[in-house]
């Protein structure tokens, strides 16, 4: 091995803490990188590949009853590749010691052999067998109960409660996400979806030879819409709600929103954290070079070329690169995978197939690289420029100007290492602001990301505490008159009690089209308020339709603009209606209208679907046995289990890469501050050890390097959280889908979470370094030029 | 002083030095390390260059080995005019033709004695082997030493060992001994000694110590940027008879 290389391991070795530190902060933004990329793309592929196996249907439409030929002269349409006719039906459980009504919606299988699309993956046990009382059931619900097979369950199958065994649990590309009728989270212990034999629902629900659900494959080319209008032509004559694609089907449209959700996450941050490790270790590289200068001088004076003292030094850059590249890498890799898993669990794909994103990680590769290259060749260059001579010689005493600190006549009442710390970071302004910036953007990092637990928690009190204001929802099977509400709000428990319809419809706007359930309210519903975007709250008007700021939005509706809403059901009526109010909603789209008069729309004045309610928590108990002997009742929600539910989707969804994240951003806080001190100790170690000859303690000599740090950490604090207040703003801008608005809220406790990180990291290396300062060898620093 | 024509050096001599003058900028000051000096160094000689701490000798000295250009005036090293040379082509005269040794050793600390000296001899035109240096030194078994497990005197034999292992036709030397006491210092200027005796290199040794200047052939002594002037010395005495 050549000496100059000798001397390079060397070396390397001998600043290893630092070269560590540096590979810390490369392999962060590579990781996080190649992590999030690689499980987005993983995420994506795993669906595909899902959907493709199990044949997941392109188009679905739910019915009254039809005989099974009108399938078969579907099969023959033009564009439909293959079709499915299935029996669905909603139905009460009675599932023992969960104290609370539960539902499913059973579907029916074929008796003999596998469905042609909606395949169901079969996780434990087998099918059901003819002839017997068995059933699949959904993995979600298998899960949150406990069950597996040769568990039995009782089910109002048709209106008489039958006990069936479970034969199997299952997962289906069609139910990746459950929802019950009515509730906006899913609740898996109380609703899932049940898979029987044909024969036993046709028994069941009057459907010999009938269908009431069809599911179609598109054939490739197909038109989707064309497709949508025939079957709905056809369809509507057996009481065919409106025929949809995937993009309305719940599961598809929640699984898409959320995998955007995070590919907006993974385009907004891990993109900043490589910009603030590429300025970080430019700045690091070129300030490690500088202490270099006048080994480079030396090695001039042997005849060495400055291509060659170039090289030596790109080399050390190249090796601390590419360590940092193949830790990050690697954990890049490692932890992509870990986080595909939990998400292939979150969403229950039954198989994972994990894809590096060779593009996303080259490209996080060749960044590191030249950020790293950039900083060592900038400051090599300008090392080598000058003359050996001149090189060797400890540079010319800087120029020292008084600082404004001196002109104000404040030098007499400061300290004179406190003028040293003034006019150091005076003379030298842009190293003190980069190494200010590098601190702040860590800052600025971390309180961009604790804000998305500050707006998690905004959007549940917005959601469940303002917006929302009943104890319960409970839901109904079917739609029921209003008889139903009657009944309930006479259990014992009830404070208040008010009806709910919730009907599907399309509701457009010129071309611009949105289906969605439109919900019914009582007129002077105390229950249900409603904010406008000052935050003013008003109630339900009683004519018109008030429509959410992000449908409004969608629609490029504005209010008093007449929007036409189609009912999806029943007559399918259509009318214009006026948007007589917009409502500032963070979830979901929705629509409100006086529920008579939506009613009156659906052809069926007095009915509805759930019911919101006041209750006695003293009461409850009583309340809900006497619910569950409701046969007609689906599920009923509480708001406790409703945020748990939410924050236990959001903890699963978000959080999950949000506290990676974290864990990358304090890890750069860190590997900014030990090298911004580590890299002005080896720059000042001389002037140092001259004032520890001269009789400074090494406190007093630790005050004048730890002093400038600290002031140069305190300016960046107010600045990082600046900045981080400015990107959780652009970040709640750009997360803004229909699944979720982020509120812009920055509270104060993260804005200390953020700083207190950057505080830790700062006296830790703080103390690594005094550690250091107590160790100076006066006599060597001061004799040699090394 | 100007009693040397102006043309390439001639036979027998290795720097031709004409009007050489160097402008320093240090911070917000000029200052004139050398103000138009004249002078010829000859092949094979050991010239001292003597002066107090800022007169001009170290500038003189990195001119001469192409650390540094001058602000006017022109070197002749034998036939190449050292003054027009580019970055490249001094880069190229240092690596094959100069030696130098400085006050303060500059060994590379991450390096044993023979890999401080392979640094040289790595990229010398024909160099000799870093143990044959390190033993004209006298440091044949000290040569997987590194730097902090030497004494003084043997960082300093290192780095001539450094510095002769090209073969240079020139050795220039900074202070040689200025880091030295008496005894080490002359171990040293014996190395130096022969190595211009054995090899013939011309040698340049800038000091402030008198008693050294009785080592060299000639003796140029500095003041205020300027040479004062220049002795031959009658009587070369030879370095293990010095003290000081």
């Amino acid at each position: 091995m050549r000496s100059l290389n000798r001397k390079l391991l060397r070396d390397i070795w001998h600043i290893k803490g630092q070269a560590l530190a540096i590979a810390a902060v490369i392999a962060c933004g590579v990781a996080i990188v190649t992590m999030t990329f690689g499980a987005m793309k993983s995420l994506q592929q795993t669906r595909d590949a899902y959907y493709e196996q199990y044949r997941f249907a392109d188009i679905f439409s739910q019915l009254k009853r039809a005989p099974l030929r009108v399938a078969r002269q579907v099969a023959e349409m033009p564009g439909i590749a293959a079709v499915d006719a299935r029996v669905t039906h909603y139905a009460a459980l009675d599932i023992p010691g969960l104290g609370r009504p539960a539902a499913a919606l059973l579907v029916s299988l074929p008796d003999a052999g596998e469905p042609k699309l909606n395949k169901i993956a079969l996780r434990s046990g087998r099918l059901p067998r003819q002839g017997r009382d068995e059933l699949v059931m959904s993995e979600n619900m298998a899960a949150a109960l406990g069950y597996g097979p040769g568990r039995t369950l009782s089910v109002v199958l048709g209106g008489h409660k039958r006990v069936f065994t479970v034969a199997g649990v299952a997962l289906s590309p069609e139910f990746v996400y459950v929802l019950a009728p009515g509730q906006i989270m899913p609740d898996d212990k109380a609703f899932g979806i049940l898979w029987l034999n044909r024969s036993l629902m046709e028994g069941a629900y009057d459907m010999n030879g009938a269908f009431n659900d069809i599911s179609v494959r598109l054939a490739p080319k197909a038109s989707e819409p064309q497709v949508i209008q025939r079957l709905d032509n056809i369809l509507s004559r057996f009481g065919g709600t409106a025929a949809y694609g995937r993009g309305d089907q719940t599961s598809h449209a929640f699984i898409s929103q959320e995998l955007d959700q995070l590919r907006t996450i993974a385009f907004v941050i891990p993109p900043i954290f490589l910009a603030v490790a590429a300025f970080l270790i430019h700045m690091v590289l070129s300030r490690l070079i500088e202490t270099e200068r006048e080994s480079i001088g030396l090695l001039k004076s042997f005849g060495y070329s400055n291509w060659e003292v170039g090289w030596h030094y790109l080399k050390l850059t190249l090796i601390i690169a590419a360590l940092g590249i193949a830790i990050g890498s690697g954990a890049g890799i490692w932890l992509g995978r870990w986080m595909t898993e939990l998400y292939r669990e979150y969403f229950r794909f039954p198989f994972l197939s994990y894809q590096l994103d060779r593009g996303v990680f080259a490209a996080s590769f060749f960044i590191s690289l030249t950020a790293g290259v950039a900083g060592t060749w900038s400051a090599a260059m300008r090392a080598v420029r000058l003359a050996p001579a001149v090189a060797m010689q400890p540079p010319a005493p800087a120029v020292y100007r008084r600082s404004f600190i001196d002109r104000m006549g404040l030098d007499r009442h400061v300290s004179v290492t406190t003028q040293m710390i003034l006019r150091h970071i005076t003379r030298w302004p842009l190293r003190a602001f980069l190494t200010s910036a590098g601190v702040a953007m860590s800052v600025m990092l971390l309180v961009s990301l604790f804000f998305f637990f500050d707006a998690i928690d905004k959007m549940v009190d917005n959601f469940y505490f303002k917006a929302n204001r009943q104890d319960v929802v409970i839901s109904l099977v079917e739609q029921r008159g209003d008889r139903a509400q009657f009944e309930i709000s006479r259990l014992p428990g009830i404070r208040v009690a008010e009806p709910v319809l919730e009907v599907p419809a399309r509701i457009s706007h010129g071309h611009l089209v949105q289906r969605l359930g439109i919900t019914g309210l009582a007129q002077g519903s105390n229950l249900r308020a409603f904010y406008d975007s000052a935050g003013r709250s008003f109630t339900l008007p009683q004519n018109g339709i008030l429509i959410s700021d992000k449908l409004a939005d969608l629609l490029g509706a504005r209010l008093g603009d007449s929007v036409e809403v189609e009912i999806l059901e029943g007559a399918r009526r259509q009318t214009l209606v006026p948007v007589s109010a917009i409502a500032t909603e963070n979830i979901g789209l929705s629509a409100y209208m006086d529920k008579r008069a939506l009613a009156a729309l659906t052809g069926q004045p007095g009915s509805l679907t759930s019911v919101q309610a006041l209750v006695d928590s003293a009461a409850q108990g009583e309340l809900l046995r006497r619910l569950k002997a409701f046969p007609a009742i689906a599920t009923m929600s509480t708001r406790a289990q409703a945020i748990a539910s939410m924050r236990d989707m959001m903890a699963r969804s978000m959080t999950i890469v949000i506290d990676f994240y974290i864990a990358l951003g304090a890890i750069i806080a860190f590997g900014v501050v030990y090298n911004a001190a580590r890299i002005s100790l080896s720059e000042r170690a001389r002037e140092l050890a001259s004032l520890r000859v001269i009789g400074f303690t090494s406190a007093e000599v630790g005050y004048i390097l730890l002093g400038e740090l600290a002031l140069l950490v305190l300016v960046a604090l107010p600045a990082g959280c600046g900045l981080g207040y400015g990107l959780a703003w652009f970040m709640s801008r750009a997360m803004d889908t229909k699944l979720f608005r982020v509120p812009f809220v920055v509270t104060p406790s993260t804005l200390g979470i953020a700083m207190s990180i950057a505080l830790l990291s700062a006296c830790l290396s703080a103390a690594i370094v005094g550690w250091r300062i107590n160790r100076l060898d006066l006599v060597s620093v001061l004799k040699t030029r090394e | 002083m100007n009693q040397f024509p102006d043309h390439p050096a001639g036979p027998g001599v290795a720097f031709h030095v004409h009007g050489l003058t160097k402008i320093y900028r240090s911070g917000e000051i000029d200052v004139a390390a050398l103000r138009s000096v004249n002078l010829d160094i000859l092949d094979s000689e050991v010239l001292v260059l003597l002066g107090p701490s800022g007169s001009g000798k170290s500038t003189f000295l990195n001119i001469l080995g192409g650390l540094d250009r001058p602000t006017a005036g022109e070197v002749l090293f034998h036939e190449h005019n050292l003054t027009r040379m580019n970055e490249r082509q001094l880069t190229l005269y240092r690596r094959d033709h100069v030696g130098f040794v400085f006050q303060f050793y500059n060994l590379i600390p991450s390096l044993t004695a023979r890999e401080n000296v392979a640094l040289v001899t790595e990229i010398a035109a024909r160099p000799m082997k870093p143990e044959e240096a390190l033993g004209i030194v006298g440091l044949g078994d000290r040569l997987d030493h590194f730097p902090a497990q030497l004494s003084g005197g043997e960082q300093q034999r290192v780095a001539i060992a450094r510095a002769i292992a090209k073969r240079p036709e020139i050795l220039l030397c900074d202070e040689p001994t200025g880091a030295l006491d008496s005894p080490t210092g002359v171990i040293v200027l014996e190395a130096i000694e022969r190595i211009n005796a054995e090899l013939g290199t011309t040698s340049v040794i800038i000091t402030h110590n008198v008693a050294i200047a009785e080592m060299g052939s000639r003796v140029a002594s500095f003041a205020n940027g300027r040479i004062a002037s220049v002795i031959v010395n009658p009587r070369r005495r030879p370095a293990h008879e010095l003290e000081w």
